[in-house]
């Protein structure tokens, strides 16, 4: 079959400036088409780059190199015949649902009679029949989302790009939402061609993409493409469903093994550098995975679908928890499996102070952020074993970009207060060895 | 359910009979056009200077006057808001205008530029020449450089804090640069522009006085108005004439606030960017009577039209098409030149500006300045202090009780709309009655002005505090002292702040008349600052003027950039609430 590109993406790379002519490289030369009369999901973790992408499709923003070509012409700006739906809405909270829906229409210089006929068809459609004289703020999150995208819609766009435009909903309004949107797509009442759609909800990207391209992080690239032949209206409970599932699982876990791999083979930065971008991790979630490893349905390991669904995490949220457990020696990731230490079975089974002076010494042994930090302090006798916040953010500067080392600065003070192995005090951004009695 | 007034339901109802709501609409409306086409035809007559304008304390003449002065008060407002968009616009889109206009714009608005203005004088004068209109455009200026900087940092403000997504969707929806303005830039600060603009009007309802008699070539030009009325009261010490004029500022303010500024508060609400939907929306009557008549739907629906008209105007035959990307780094070597030229800039007019005081002025006159400046200082603080100690209890209780808080809100918006200094008269009655001293009975003058912005955010703040918290308090059986202490005083510190800030600003400001009293022939002065740069103004002694101006900028500058700025950042890591 022939199919027609609707878009090429050639070589995008993007990069942001960091201080000092560092540059922090988020997408790193990726390469795909949209066909016509296709979906196509772009997976992978926050903080991927697959916002970012989407934005340089879209024309919002440039890349650092490489082209985006839509129907022949080269996209330097936002294109006539994309539309985007965002995460937030992006409504005007001052222009009625109507007034909302007409305002790409209104760019477009379409006359006032024409505008209002079409917006009102396209509210039709989307099923915000009634409200037309509603404002935003009088309506739930799935009815926001709707109108965003009648005025996506309106536009008769040729391409539809979304940023998890169900992320901000609730399951159920977001589970009616998509079938409405497929309901559309099937039946063709819309001029558009294509959609492409950010998520990072893997059994979101199996109901809706006829392929699903699963992103890479640290630089964002592409990791794998996986086509969804499977008929439309799809159900998760479906075997061929879940097959895709878990084989869209292990392609990521695959690429955390991978990882780790190259890890040993010093290739990537090291754990034990202090630069190493540690996750965003809350103590009590660690602590809460860990104890429900240990219960007794699971026996101490857990494949990462099943753990999921079960706490009905996004991949999202449970992706960096696991790496953190495997990270302090806690838990271990293999074949898509979550599986319980020895260390972590002692963890899971003690009181609260035991807690803390195991999370205390694997914190010392494993993360040298946390143990540069309290060398340091131990170092500044004379100092009354002070140090500012922006001594070691300067350092971790060196190695991650401002808001990272931001992140990871709290993250490693989060748990070296849980540990107990330094204070932190918010107001003079001072941290220090000893405790306020 | 929420009432919503929309231009889009009545489109299949488009009945103009009118009912009896539409008589009493329109006679106010047609009354209020026709009185200000009268009063505009007066201002722009013949006039040569020299020639006296009749000024009397006949009070059937106030109607007239307080009708002059309003209609300066809304074009100098029209103007403020032209230069708002304008400026404010040009600051937010553009990096590099924006490190020149805005510090400019912050010093303007902490000391009182009035002083400045005789210079400009001259030239409207020539600009209008033979005209009433000169002097008129002289006298509106002054009023609008009262009222324009804050409103302009506002809008700056506001701009700079659009919410990305929302950018990105009129980027992505192909939006003009016209289109967004409307659309999305202006509805988006609405809220803050019309906060800042009510302030504004009584900002300079205070300046009316020395706005309204211009001095030019050795003569004064009196313009009849509410301020020329009340200045001719004080100098032939009037009681009965100052009283009069209270009166009418009480009546003109509740008019215009019952007019023009509920209704626009009421509309504004629509424009607050919260998501959620507020519960009880208490409505101005005017509102209500506009929405109850079928001729005013009708324009309503008219005035829809073409406000959609305006907007989606083309300038263009063809949308234009971007063809390339935003630079999102500006060149540095151009950036490097300019910050380099701007520096020069600023250098060489200091050192201007100093030469030319050094020159008239000797150096131990400067630390006889900065002496005043810092006793000014000092009134200043002890008035919030006393303020504070005073609205504080004051204040948490009307914030603790929502009914009283739902009629003393609007009462104390109306007292802070109204200019204190016209109450001046009488306190100096009683000062020289009781023979007081005005170092330091100067001070509660300036009390009287600013104390308005302090309760109205300690009010604020008492009801933005959650009931949750209170509930705890009461749970837990917190009281008395400890209750202030651990509860309401830092739940309230974030508004007091900012309340104080506002106050502050202000404050400095109205020193200049709160310092120099007059009345009938005797002059109060107390040592300070702003009765420095009064009377080197009066006297017209402009390298006094522009010391006294740049010794207070100064003190503003220090000021806020060691104590406030600080507070204010505590306040927003470590109090706020959310």
């Amino acid at each position: 079959m022939n199919k027609k590109p609707i878009f090429t993406v050639k070589d995008i790379s993007k990069s942001f400036k960091k201080a000092e002519q560092q540059e922090l490289l988020v997408l790193d030369k990726v390469n795909f088409q949209l066909y016509e009369d296709e979906i196509v999901a772009l997976l992978g973790k926050s903080g991927s780059g697959k916002s970012t992408l989407l934005r340089i499709i879209s024309g919002l923003s440039e890349p650092s190199s490489g082209t985006v070509t839509y129907r022949e012409q080269t996209v330097n700006g936002p294109v006539k015949g994309m539309a985007m739906v965002f995460q937030n809405f992006a409504l005007l909270p001052w222009l009625t649902v109507l007034e909302n829906v007409e305002l790409g229409l209104e760019a477009l210089r379409v006359p006032r009679d024409e505008r209002r006929t079409r917006s009102l068809k396209a509210i039709d459609i989307i099923g915000l029949d009634g409200f037309e004289s509603a404002y935003p703020k009088e309506l739930s999150g799935g009815m926001r989302q709707r109108v965003g995208f009648a005025r996506a819609l309106v536009i008769n766009p040729d391409v539809l790009l979304m940023d998890e435009p169900f992320s901000a909903l609730d399951v159920l309004t977001a589970d009616n939402l998509k079938s409405d949107l497929l309901d559309l797509w099937e039946t063709k009442q819309t001029g558009t061609r294509g959609i492409l759609f950010v998520t990072h909800n893997i059994e979101e990207a199996v109901l809706l993409a006829n392929r699903v391209i699963v992103f890479d992080s640290d630089p964002g690239s592409i990791r794998a493409e996986l086509s969804i032949d499977l008929p439309y209206p799809r159900t998760e409970q479906n075997s061929e469903f879940r097959k895709y599932v878990d084989q869209i699982y292990s392609l990521i876990t695959r690429q955390m093994d991978e990882r780790k791999k190259l890890l040993l083979q010093e290739q990537l930065p090291r754990i034990t550098d202090i630069g190493y971008r540690l996750p965003d991790a809350d103590i009590s979630e660690l602590t809460g995975l860990l104890e429900t490893l240990d219960q007794s349905e699971y026996q101490g390991h857990v494949s990462l679908p099943e753990l999921t669904e079960s706490l009905h995490l996004d991949v999202d949220d449970l992706f960096p928890l696991t790496e953190v457990l495997d990270i302090l020696g806690f838990a271990q990731v293999n074949n898509g499996k979550l599986v319980l230490t020895e260390a972590g079975k002692l963890f899971a089974n003690a009181d609260i102070l035991e807690r803390k002076k195991i999370f205390a010494a694997h914190l010392l042994r494993y993360v040298p952020l946390a143990k540069h930090i309290k060398q340091v302090l131990e170092e500044r006798r004379t100092t009354g074993q002070r140090a500012s916040r922006e001594r070691f953010l300067n350092e971790l500067e060196d190695y991650l970009s401002e808001k990272e080392a931001e992140r990871v600065l709290r993250t490693v003070i989060d748990w070296g207060r849980y540990a107990e192995l330094f204070a932190y005090a918010n107001n003079t951004g001072m941290l220090s060895l000893e405790n306020p009695n | 359910m929420s009432i919503f007034y929309n231009r889009f339901s009545f489109r299949n109802s488009l009945k103009i009979f009118p009912n009896s709501w539409d008589l009493i609409a329109f006679i106010i409306v047609l009354g209020m056009l026709a009185s200000f086409v009268w009063a505009g035809k007066q201002m722009t007559a013949p006039y040569q200077i020299g020639q006296t304008l009749t000024l009397s304390l006949d009070p059937h003449q106030l109607p007239k006057y307080a009708l002059f002065t309003v209609l300066r008060l809304f074009t100098a407002m029209a103007f403020s808001l032209l230069f708002t968009f304008t400026v404010g616009t040009l600051a937010a889109k553009n990096k590099r205008a924006a490190s020149i206009i805005i510090p400019c714009i912050d010093i303007l608005q902490s000391v009182p530029v009035i002083g400045l203005l005789s210079i400009t004088i001259v030239g409207f004068i020539a600009l209008f020449h033979g005209s009433r209109l000169g002097p008129e455009a002289a006298a509106i200026f002054a009023v609008f450089t009262a009222q324009v900087w804050n409103i302009t940092l506002s809008f700056f403000q506001s701009l700079s804090s659009v919410p990305t997504e929302l950018k990105e969707a009129a980027d992505m929806f192909h939006l003009s640069a016209w289109q967004r303005f409307w659309r999305l830039d202006v509805p988006f600060s609405m809220p803050g522009l019309l906060w800042n603009m009510m302030m504004s009007m009584s900002a300079s309802w205070i300046f009316l006085i020395a706005s309204e008699s211009i001095s030019v070539n050795n003569q004064t030009i009196v313009l009849p108005g509410i301020g020329s009325y009340l200045g001719l009261a004080i100098s032939q010490a009037s009681i009965s004439g100052v009283i009069y004029t209270i009166l009418t500022m009480l009546i003109v303010i509740l008019l215009y606030d019952q007019f023009l500024f509920r209704p626009l508060l009421d509309w504004s609400k629509k424009f607050t960017f919260e998501q959620v939907s507020q519960e009880s929306i208490s409505r101005s009557w005017v509102t209500i009577l506009l929405q109850q008549t079928s001729i005013f739907k009708y324009f309503g629906h008219f005035f829809g039209k073409l406000g959609d008209a305006v907007v989606n105007i083309s300038f263009s035959k063809d949308i234009k098409k971007k063809t390339a990307f935003k630079k999102s780094s500006p060149n540095r070597l151009i950036n490097i030149i300019w910050y380099s030229f701007i520096t020069l800039v600023i250098t060489v007019s200091l050192c201007l500006l100093l030469h030319f005081i050094l020159k008239h002025l000797s150096s131990r006159e400067l630390i006889h300045v900065l002496f005043l400046g810092s006793i000014t200082a000092l009134r200043v603080i002890t008035i919030i202090l006393i303020a504070s100690i005073i609205w504080i209890p004051i204040g948490v209780f009307i914030g603790l009780n929502r009914r009283i808080a739902e009629w003393a809100q609007p009462i104390a918006q109306f007292l802070a709309a109204f200019p204190a200094n016209v109450l001046f008269p009488i306190v100096v009655v009683l000062i020289l009655k009781y023979h007081l001293n005005f170092e330091i009975w100067s001070t509660p003058l300036l009390l009287l002005g600013t104390q308005w912005y302090i309760l109205f955010n300690i009010i604020a703040g008492t009801a933005a505090l959650p009931e949750e918290l209170k509930e705890v308090a009461n749970n837990f059986g917190v009281k008395s002292w400890q209750w202030w202490h651990r509860l309401i005083l830092p739940g309230i510190f974030p508004h007091w702040i900012t309340g104080t800030i506002t106050a502050i600003g202000g404050g400095w400001n109205i020193t200049i008349i709160t310092e120099v009293i007059n009345w009938g022939s005797t002059t109060l002065a107390a040592t300070g600052l702003g009765a420095y740069i009064a009377k080197s103004t009066d006297a017209g002694d402009f390298p006094r003027v522009a010391l006294g101006m740049a010794v207070m900028s100064l003190f503003v500058l220090v000021m806020n950039h060691l104590v406030w700025r600080p507070l204010y950042n505590l306040s927003q890591s470590r109090y706020r609430l959310d």
